[in-house]
């Protein structure tokens, strides 16, 4: 068919609502990240088998029931394969293919391009959350009903945090790099950064460093919410505040389009 | 009176110290087909792109339909339509979904669904972004401008990588775009588009416009520069020929047993020929007296040598 009547394309311009433009981009970008084979690895099947595996075997010194104390730090890690390892390759990728300057050129505001991102973000680690708790209740996982709003909290924050050095990381380099670099530093940060082996876990000047890295801070702040039911202590908010802000007020600067 | 589509005013885009767009100066009206035509690197797509808001002009000004498409961005990007060159989705999105979400975007959208089966594109669906070939990316592209009704489209190399087919698919696009009133800048740096599809052609290069007019003035002969070719055995010795034709006439083989004629081109000088050829014993073929094709004009200014 190309015969097209007269009228067909007669201009009708305009932007569309800002509720519903949010909804179409963060459902379609929370879609894209769960169909994501790779990305499912990453954010659901390796934590699943950290959670199992942690919990039955005795691989790591922990106190009783151990399953009390690796769910935070699945969770810990979840929201750092997520937010960060995961949303910085495929910024990366996406930028190679020119989706950012697709959807910079349409009616979509700027705002809203991070807004659904943010959005999709935040959705993904809720499933994440969700399915990781149930396995973790099936493992026998009793946390510290006192603490959940707060770990809710600090989810939140960490999601937000992550992200913005997620961000940060695949808005400025070459998509190869940032993979390299996205993988190499999830690996360091899962076994070094206070995730596997909390931070009490190391020698005390590594120790140190590590309480003020984002994901120790996570993991202490998650631990302290779900095992003994309190708030999480101030440098916990300090420091993911601290690495959320400074991770975006650097990316506003570097991040490109393409 | 509103404003022009596009109204550019000594423009320069300046990459480091290179001057992508060094001058430029173009003018766009409403409801008609622009062609932004050039060699490679001739500045095309960065003054597309300034003109759209990705860049920013080091000098002179840009206005698109009235606006500043830096300062007034948010407001214009609601009124165009954009295929980038070399198109833009997710990589892993299907067509379908990413057609859905430019449409999104837009208060009175097109059936999504109905551009796709315009496209051809229906079924590639829920075929992922980077699996499509280079020709059903940028008919996607093409509708992810279209989508929206926008009163203006740049479209940048909108035939780039398309089959034959897609590409006449394209023209009748334009067309019907042009029919109901949509303004369209394009770039290509394939005559016949420009000439099958244009109002006004501008020809770029080194950033700047060497000529422009529509393509019937920039094609047109001046009377005495008129061109007879014809194609017969290489080699012949012309100067007989050209003993025979009237003064001012000049005989050349630029190609290969391809032969011109060019001056005062009429009945006379046609029947020489002709009778020349007899006398020779060979036929001439693909005998025709034509005015210059686009491509005749283009390659004076820009000259023959490649481009990167």
């Amino acid at each position: 068919m190309t015969a097209f009547p007269p009228g067909t394309f007669s201009p009708a311009p305009g932007r569309a609502g800002v509720g519903h433009m949010l909804a179409v981009h963060a459902r379609t970008e929370a879609r894209l990240t769960l169909r994501n084979g790779e990305q499912v690895l990453l954010t659901l099947l390796i934590p699943l088998a950290l959670l199992v595996g942690l919990s039955l075997l005795d691989i790591i010194a922990m106190p009783d029931p151990r399953v009390d104390q690796v769910t935070p730090r699945v969770f810990a890690l979840a929201v750092m394969s997520s937010a960060f390892t995961g949303q910085a390759i495929a910024l990366g990728f996406d930028r190679r293919y020119g989706v950012l300057k697709r959807l910079a050129a349409t009616a979509l505001p700027r705002w809203l391009l991070v807004a659904g991102r943010v959005a999709a973000a935040l959705a993904v680690v809720a499933v994440q959350v969700v399915v990781l708790g149930l396995v973790a209740f099936a493992l026998g996982w009793s946390p510290s009903a006192g603490g959940l709003l707060w770990a809710v909290a600090l989810v939140v924050l960490g999601t937000l945090t992550f992200g913005a050095l997620g961000v940060l990381l695949g808005g400025a380099l070459k998509a190869e790099v940032v993979l390299a670099l996205a993988n190499v530093i999830w690996f360091v940060l899962l076994l070094a950064g206070g995730i596997v082996l909390r931070a009490d876990a190391l020698p005390s000047g590594m120790a140190a460093v590590v309480r003020v890295l984002p994901s120790g801070a996570l993991t202490e702040g998650l631990s302290q919410a779900l095992i003994d039911g309190s708030a999480p202590a101030w440098w916990v908010w300090v420091s993911l505040l601290a690495w959320g802000g400074l991770g975006a007020f650097a990316a506003t600067r570097t991040t490109k389009l393409t | 009176m509103s404003a022009a589509a596009v109204e550019v005013t000594d423009l320069v885009v300046r990459y480091g110290s290179t001057a992508a767009v060094d001058g430029l100066t173009l003018r766009a009206e409403r409801g008609s087909v622009l062609a932004l035509l050039g060699p490679n690197g001739a500045g095309k797509t960065t003054a597309v792109e300034t003109c759209e808001g990705f860049r920013r002009a080091d000098a002179g000004s840009v206005r698109v339909l009235g606006l500043d498409p830096v300062a007034d961005s948010a407001a214009l990007r609601a009124r165009i339509g954009v295929m980038p060159q070399g198109g833009g989705a997710y990589p892993g999105v299907r067509a379908g979904e990413m057609l859905a979400l430019v449409a999104a975007c837009a208060a009175n959208p097109l059936d999504p669904a109905w551009l796709i089966d315009v496209l051809g594109l229906s079924g590639s669906t829920r075929t992922p972004y980077k699996r499509l070939s280079g020709g059903q990316q940028q008919r996607l592209s093409l509708a992810c401008a279209l989508v929206g009704r926008p009163e203006l489209v740049f479209l940048d190399e909108p035939t780039a990588g398309m089959d034959p087919q897609a590409r006449r698919l394209v023209w009748d696009l334009v067309a019907a775009l042009r029919g109901d009133g949509v303004s369209v800048l394009l770039t290509t740096h394939l005559m016949d588009e420009a000439e099958a599809l244009a109002d006004h052609v501008v020809i770029v290069d080194k950033g700047r416009v060497v000529a422009e007019g529509t393509p019937g003035e920039l094609t047109a002969e001046r009377p005495d520069a008129q061109r007879l070719r014809f194609r017969a055995k290489s080699g012949m010795d012309t100067a007989l020929l050209l003993a025979a034709l009237p003064e001012g006439c000049r005989v050349s083989e630029p190609t290969t047993g391809g032969y011109l004629v060019t001056g005062v081109v009429d009945p006379q000088v046609v029947s020489t020929v002709t009778a020349w050829c007899a006398q020779q014993g060979v036929l001439a073929e693909e005998l025709n007296v034509g005015r210059r094709s686009l491509e005749d004009v283009f390659l004076e200014l820009t000259g023959r040598e490649l481009r990167s």
